[in-house]
Formats: C-alpha cells, structure tokens, sequence
C-alpha cells in the first residue's frame, strides 16, 4: 500500500518550503422534484430501480428533455455567486464507458457554462474575509451507483459481482469550479473549509439542495498542488475525490500538503492522480493512475436544443434570490444585538442560519439561540455530527418553543419532546402525544395530588397555613413526582398557596 | 384489381365504406409477405396475430358507426426495426439487439396505432441505419423486387422493398444522409425526409442524432403525404421536434395531382450531375425536368458551390454522434451479452460483447467518430465539418431566394448488384452523394419514381428538395410530376 510509505513532512515545514495551491469542484444535486431530463422523482433511499424510465435507464431511442427547474436553480446559483449567466449555451456529451452510466455518456456542459466568472466571499474564522473566484458552475446530470460485491476494497476491480441502481442516474448536478486559489499560505486548509461551508450556507439559503454531505447531495473534489517559494509554474496536481465532510475537507488539503511535500523534498515527483479520502484516518490513497490526461471526447448534445435564457428573465430570478448569508449575518447581528466575537462564534458553530430558520419559523430569537447554542449543541456533541446535521428542522425547534410559550410544555417537557424528534418519533405534536408529555394543567387533577400531599406530610402544611410560603417547595416536588414532572411548577405552588390560606 | 395491388387512399376509402375490412386488407397482405417475403427478405418479424387483432378493432370500430381514427385507418403498414415497439422485438439488424424486446413504444409507433393504422411487422435495414444497400444487416440482406440479384438500396432497404413487391402499401423509414430516398429511387417507389424535427425521433434508435429524421414511404405520392400528416407534428419528449403545424402536404399533393405548376420556379442543382452519374439516370432526370417544363415550371440552374463537401463532412458528423450514441450497448442492461462467466471482469464483457455483437460497418463508423472527436482531432475534423455543414445550409438558402424547390437525380446511379460494392465503402458512400446536403442542412427532401433507365430498365429517382417546413412544397411538384408521367410500379416483375 502506498499510503504506508509516504513521508509525511511536517506542516510548518512544507510552509517555510511551499506554497499550496488549490482548486476545489463542489457537486451539489438540486432537489428538483424530477430529475434533469426526464419525469422520475429524484426522492433518496428508494428501492433500487424503482425511480427509472427509458431516457434515464439510456434505452435505446430514448430522448432527454430539459428540466426547466434544473435550469433556474443554475440561474439562480450562478447569480447568488456573482457570476455572469451565459446568455446562450449548450449541453455536451462527455463520453466514457462505466456501468454505473446508462448511456456511457455524461450530458454536461463543457466549453459554455450557464454560469461563469464569479466570486465567493468566504469568512475564515477571525473574521478576515477571503474571496474565492468563481471560473463556473454548470448543469450535468448523476450517474448510478455500483455496488461491487466481494474482492477486497469495493471497488471493482476483484470483486465477485456488481449490482447497479439507477434512481440516482439523471439527477441534477451543478458543479461549482473555483478558479485557482493562491495566496492562502498556512491558511489553505481553513479556507478550503470556510469555502465549502460558505457555499453550503449558501446552497441552503437558495433553498435549492438538500446540501447533506453525509448523503452525497452535496460532494467536494480537492486539488492540490505545491509551489516551491518564489517559483512561478504550478506543481503538479492531486485530485482527491469525494471528500464528504467539512472536517474532512480541512484535513484533505492539510495532508495532501504534507504528502506533497514529502514525495518533492525526497527528491521525488507527484503523480496526477485520483486520490480517496479516508475518513478513518484522514489520509488519501491513491486511486486511477492519469498516465494520460483522459480523453472524453466532449461535443455538443445534438438531443438538446440549446438553452438561451433571456435577460428578462435572469432578471426575475435575480430578484427572487433570498438573502444571503452573509446579509442575514449583517441584519441578525443589529437585530439580535450581538458583538462580532458573539456573532462569530454563532457562526463557527455553525449555528447561525438555523437559529435563523427558527426566528423565520416563529420563534423569538433568544429562546432560539438558547435551544440551538445549548441542548441541540450538546446533542450534536454526543452524537459526533454537525449541529446541521441532527435530525430536526429549525421549524420543529420552533414549535416546541412555541409549546412552551403557550404553557403546554415545560422546558424539562420540552427537552425530551426534542429527544423524541431527534429518535424519529415525528413532529414535535406527535412526541407529545405518543410520549404524553402535556402539561397536567386540569387544576381538579393537580388539587388532589396536593391534597394528598399535604396529607402526607401535615408538619409541612402546618407550616404553609403559618405563612412559611417558602415551605411549599416540598409540596410541590411532591406533586410533581406524582404527576411524572408533567405539572407547571409555578401553578402548583400557587394552588398549595391557594389551598393553605 | 387485388387488394395488395391499390393505394393505401383507396383501400382505407374501401374500408371504411365498408366495402372491404380491415382483416381482409390485412389478411391479404400478410398472405402476399407468406407468398414472396422468403425471395425479398423485407421483414425481420412478422406479427400477424398483432396485426389482425389491430384490423378487427378497426374494423368493430367501423360496425359501431364511429369515424375512422385517421383517413388511413384500418390500413397496413411495414415499420422499419428501428422505432421501438413493445409488442415486437426491435432490432436495428444487428445481433447487438436480437430479441430485444423494448418496454416502451416509439411516439411514432404510438401515433400509427392510435390512427388505427395495422402494423404488419418490421422490415429488414443495415444494422443501426448505416449502409446504403441493406447488405450490412446482421440478418442477411433485402433483395429489390426490380431483380433479386440487386440491392434495394439502404438503410431502409426493407421498407421501400415491402412497398415494390406488394407487401405492404405504406411503411416507416428513417434518413440519415438518404436511407429512405435513395431506397425508393432504387425501388421505384416514393420516399420522403421531412424536415429535420417534422417527426418524432422519441423511441427511433440514434444513428446520428443531428441528422436522423423519420419519414413516410409509399407507392404514390398522396399516400405518403397522407402518412406524413400522421406521424408528423410537435412531441413534448423529442426537444428538437418543432413546435409549429404540420405543413399541409395533403392538400398540397392534391393541388399538384390537378397538374399545373404555373408560377412554381424549379432549381436544377448544376453540381449533381457529370462524372459518377450514369447515363441512364441523367437521362431520365433530364425527361423529368422536360416534364416539369411542360406543366408550368420555371426552370433555372442553380449553384451550391460546397455540396461538394457534403460527403465527407457527412462522413465525420454522423460518424461522431453514431460513436456516442453506440457507446450504450455495452451488455450491461439489455441486448447480447458473451463472455460472463466468471472468467472475465466487466470491462472485458462490454468490450468483448461489442467485438461480437457490431458488424464491420459500424465499428468502421465507431472508430472514425473516436478518432473526429479525439483531443487534437476534433478541430481539424468534427470542428470543421460543422463549419461546411454551415456553408451547406448557406448554399440552400441563397438557392432558395431564387426557387420554390430544387431538384436533381437522388442517386447517381440504379440498383448495383448485391456484392458489387461491399468490399469498397467508398463506392459504397457515393450513394448517398446528393441526398446528404439536405440532412446537414435539416430540410426536406424527398424521392419519386422517374422512369426507368434506358441502360439497365430499372427506376430512377427524382429528388426533390424544399426549406425547412415547407415540405408541402415538394410535394406539390412531386404529385404534378407523378400525375403528368404515370408511375413505374406496375412495371415490375411479377414475383
Ligand atoms: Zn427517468
């Protein structure tokens, strides 16, 4: 294996050396409802070969047609990155064998994007800002997914059989090319982060992806290369594929630099490759040798009319772009009232667009800091995932705080109806109901468990009745273990008050 | 006169009179394919149980009193094997897609039932639409009805070759430089391109997607055009099928059967003709030009400078989208697969299997459209090519300034003997010489029979050539012109 031989230099080194030089290729699959150039539904984790017809299975005679919503949302991204929007481009063929691709070609677009020349704004972690130049974003379609049975490594080579689903096959793609980053220095690892989220954020706020990393609807490719210091001609490139987090992103460029490094300071010379990213380890190994750059023999789609958007319309769509992150960063941050080290922070735990969302959805906005910033960070915490990543929405977060304003939850009520979210369980509602978590807040039933108590203990109620108020918090512990802790504390305080006087 | 010997407009006239049904039609000609389909080889299926069953729900149709589905309801009808059909195989005449069995209909074929036209089955082609003879079908070649020995032209070579020996009155084909002119001209039967987009190519098996376009065949021009009306118009699932009517090529061919093409300025395209061209053919077409003369023509010769170049600009695009198009038979979902048995990985199947299951041809065909659209190449090639496809599509309209249609011979020579020119692809391409321009251009074109040649007695082609959608055009002086001079079907020999 030659992941064991590589000399890996340590990072400061390959600084006082090098200069890293990256490009990074982010694919994102829009959550159309059908896929980009035919009517099946692009829902994930259907049964295999279930969400197929002709034109997506590549049958013989079958035509594409284009999604027009596949187009939009490319508009759309394309603006929201700053970029120019092709006022006539087309489709074009780029042409290898693979099972996984039905038609063994890929309907892309190559030489004209729809979208192109752009830009990213990035904020690292200090709050310096770093732009990413945008070179383009296009439309392509996905292809199946193999599974290779048997042999060592799941990969085909070796292994016994090979199954296929082509539900993913024609979903929509949009690829987003940076142009080559530079300049990053020791910063390249966190900026190749700070991109991927921003873009992510970005994603989400167009409200045109699903952008789950861990799902694949949301894939970055990290090349990297290293200059030496005060050279002018790029190394050679590494392509590391399908890096599927954005941790894992950080730590693909951060060891791809010490690789790097160590196969230039022995003397040696980079291989242009295919890299996989292991998340075990955080490190790379080698994939499909490119002896020679692959040829795929891209022309023009003669099956697709080409697309000629007009500058009316780019012109709505420009004015349907929601705001932004990084606007809504600005208006939270005055509305919120929250200092830049507060507002940074919110974002570095990636907390800010869901506390947001939560505000959207209803909520005020401190119990929704409060809930995100807190529990739901503690719940990421023990479960190893982005905050982004539990499974509830900002809109659940703001019903349960609504069920708490409206006193039909406490917040210990609260925390476990957002348990129950978190396991599966549905809606907040319907946690409530399966788990019977609603606040007892029939008085008739909450007097005869004070009664009770305050038969059992009478020195207690003796003193209540003498006006040692203070003495009531016994009773009401008591009432609320009789009532599971389903009971408003403070109402049953003032009904023992009520009761004693 | 017997049933298998009329035109499709006066047998959908007689059943739906009641004067004949559509089970007798359709009987009759599935006892003609019986009696000489063994000599010509049209067909590579036959589905007479489908095609009865379609008869008598024509013909219940018309006992309950309900108005025909389409003026040629109840009419039979030979479908060239490359538009999918689910009740039949679809093949293309290669081994690649024996017994394929397609889970969807071509809108095409959708079309033709839904206008209760009877499908009598597939007919024979060169494999994937590639060959201008018919010989390079992996199911052995069609033989011309005019004489046996000789080819009936291609790539629909089965289609026109139904029509000439009376197996069917209508049928399908599709033209990528020619593959339904160049076989009616050889056949002496009518075979019509219609502009690029006037048909569906929805379920039609890609050759070259750019240049392939379905198209009527038959024995008289008024039945092709009633065919055409059929089949033609916008599909939502073809993109490059044009969103506007159907030209009208039925009253079209009625106005020009009245005979008179005053006012109609007919253009002789100066570089079809010279060195290549057969005497007997130039003859012919000079007769046929003579005629339009004396129906009310005017006929002036025109110049397209670069239709010199359509060939070879042919022979690097069809070739390069065919390469792409082909790349799906790879054995990994339908059609022939060799070699899985455990000892060969997947990439040697696909590759194994595509040694096996194409014919020389298209593996010819695949090669140089690799090679036209490689790195370094593509430029020089597929890049230039599209530059005189423009040059081309410049010509015809500068030529359609000064004339309603053009006209030349649509192939240089008769009917070559079987094997004479299927070891020289050269020879072979020279076909289809002045049928190609159209394809590169997208208009339309079409073939009517022009006499027989005095050198070997057999048909002769007129083409005729028309701007995009006005395809009712050519008509008009094809129906003049078959009018005036008489067909040359009933010539043929008996079989
Ligand atoms: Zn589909």
């Amino acid at each position: 294996m030659t992941t064991n031989t590589v000399d890996l230099v340590d990072y400061d080194e390959v600084l006082e050396k090098f200069d890293p030089v990256m490009g990074l290729e982010v694919h994102v699959e829009l959550h159309t409802n059908t896929k980009m150039f035919c009517g099946c539904p692009t829902t994930f984790g259907g049964e295999p070969n279930t969400q197929v017809c002709p034109t997506c299975l590549g049958l013989p005679g079958a035509l594409p047609v284009v999604n027009k919503i596949g187009v939009e949302s490319a508009i759309r991204i394309g603006l929201a990155l700053n970029c120019e929007i092709a006022e006539w481009c087309r489709f074009a063929r780029k042409n290898y064998f693979y099972p996984d691709q039905p038609k063994n070609f890929q309907t892309s677009q190559y030489d004209e994007p729809i979208a192109f020349n752009g830009y990213l704004d990035v904020e690292l972690d200090d709050g310096e800002i770093f732009r990413v130049e945008i070179e383009r974003a296009h439309m392509e379609e996905d292809t199946g997914k193999s599974l290779h049975v048997g042999g060592a490594d799941g990969r085909i080579h070796g292994a016994d059989y090979s199954l296929l689903d082509y539900n993913r096959a024609g979903v929509p793609l949009i690829e987003i090319v940076t142009k080559t980053i530079e300049g990053t220095g020791e910063r390249a690892p966190e900026v190749a982060r700070a991109y991927v989220t921003a873009l992510r954020d970005l994603l989400r706020a167009l409200d045109v992806s699903d952008v789950r990393m861990d799902q694949g609807s949301m894939r970055c490719d990290v090349n990297l290369s290293l200059m030496p210091k005060g050279a002018t001609v790029f190394g050679t490139r590494s392509e590391t594929k399908n890096v599927n987090s954005l941790r894992s992103v950080e730590r693909a460029v951060r060891y791809e630099m010490s690789r790097h490094a160590g196969v230039l300071l022995s003397g040696g010379s980079v291989v242009q490759e295919t890299r996989h990213f292991d998340e075990s380890d955080g490190s790379t190994r080698s994939g499909r040798l490119k002896e020679t750059s692959e040829d795929y023999r891209y022309f023009p789609e003669p099956d697709l009319v080409p697309v000629a958007p007009s500058r009316e319309w780019v012109e709505e769509l420009r004015g349907t772009l929601p705001e932004l992150p990084w606007q809504m960063r600005n208006r939270v941050q005055k509305e919120w009232n929250l200092s830049d080290a507060e507002l940074r922070d919110l974002v570095n735990a990636g907390a800010l667009d869901l506390i947001a969302a939560t505000v959207k959805a209803g909520a005020p906005s401190g119990e929704a800091r409060s809930w995100w910033v807190a529990y739901l960070t503690q719940q990421a915490n023990t479960q190893g995932v982005d905050l982004a990543d539990l499974a509830i929405t900002p809109a659940q977060v703001a019903r349960v705080i609504a069920l708490v304003a409206a006193g039909d939850l406490t917040n210990k009520l609260a925390r476990q109806v957002v348990d129950g979210v978190l396991a599966g369980e549905g809606e907040p509602d319907a946690v409530v109901e399966s788990r019977g978590l609603k606040v007892v807040s029939d008085d008739g039933a909450l007097l005869a468990a004070i009664d009770e108590a305050l038969a059992a203990q009478p020195d207690v109620a003796d003193k209540i009745r003498d006006g040692k108020v203070a003495a009531a918090g016994a009773i009401v512990g008591a009432v609320m273990k009789t009532t599971k802790g389903q009971a408003d504390a403070k109402r049953v305080r003032e009904l023992i008050i009520q009761r004693c006087s | 006169m017997s049933i298998i010997r009329q035109t499709a407009a006066d047998l959908a006239a007689k059943i739906h009179s009641g004067e004949l049904s559509s089970v007798e039609v359709t009987q009759a000609h599935l006892d003609r394919i019986a009696e000489v389909d063994s000599s010509v080889h049209a067909f590579l299926h036959v589905n007479a149980e489908g095609a009865l069953k379609a008869a008598k729900a024509v013909d219940d149709d018309i006992a309950a009193g309900k108005a025909p589905a389409s003026p040629l309801a109840g009419v039979p009808l030979a479908l060239k094997d490359v538009f999918t059909t689910k009740d039949m195989p679809t093949t293309c005449g290669s081994k690649m897609l024996e017994g394929w069995r397609p889970p969807y209909d071509a809108t095409l074929t959708r079309k033709l039932r839904e206008a209760g036209i009877v499908i009598l089955g597939k007919t024979n082609m060169d494999e994937f639409a590639m060959g201008s003879s018919t010989e390079n079908s992996a199911y052995g070649p069609t033989r011309n009805p005019w004489d046996l020995d000789r080819i009936p032209g291609g790539s629909g070579g089965g289609s026109s070759a139904a029509l000439a020996a009376f197996e069917a009155p209508l049928s399908i084909g599709t033209d990528t430089g020619g593959s339904i002119r160049q076989p009616g001209a050889v056949t002496g039967t009518v075979g019509v391109k219609p502009t690029y987009g006037g048909v569906s190519r929805y379920g039609l098996v890609a050759f070259s997607s750019s240049l392939d376009q379905g198209g009527p065949c038959a024995r008289t021009v008024l039945d092709a055009a009633l065919l055409h009306e059929i089949i033609g118009g916008h599909d939502p699932l073809d993109s490059t099928s044009i969103d506007a009517p159907v030209p009208a090529v039925v009253e079209a061919a009625r106005l020009g059967a009245q005979g008179d093409l005053t006012g109609v300025r007919v253009g002789v395209v100066r570089e079809f003709s010279g060195d290549g061209y057969a005497g007997g053919v130039e003859r012919a077409f000079q007769a046929a030009v003579s005629q339009l003369k004396a129906l009310g023509a005017e006929v002036i010769e025109v110049s397209c400078p670069n239709f010199v170049y359509a060939l070879p600009a042919y022979y690097l695009i069809a070739p390069s989208e065919c390469s792409s198009n082909l790349a799906r038979f790879d054995a990994m979902r339908y059609g022939l697969r060799v070699a899985d048995d455990g000892a060969h990985s997947a990439e040697e199947v696909m590759s194994l299997t595509r040694e096996a299951g194409f014919g020389a041809e298209v593996k010819r065909r695949i090669m140089l459209g690799t090679y036209a659209l490689s790195a370094g190449y593509y430029d020089a090639y597929y890049g230039s090519a599209q530059k005189v496809r423009t040059l081309i599509t410049q010509d015809f309209t500068k030529a359609f300034e000064q004339v309603d249609v053009l006209v030349s011979p649509t192939t240089p020579t008769t009917a070559f003997k079987i094997g004479e020119r299927a070891d020289d692809p050269m020879a072979m391409y020279l076909a289809d010489l002045c049928t190609i321009p159209s394809n590169l251009a997208g208009n339309a074109g079409m073939s009517v029979p022009c006499g027989l040649s005095d050198e070997d007695g057999l048909p002769v082609g007129l083409q005729i050539m028309a701007p995009a959608m006005a395809d009712d055009r050519m008509y008009r002086v094809a129906a003049a012109y078959e009018a005036a001079a008489g067909g040359v079907i009933e010539r043929a020999p008996q079989l």
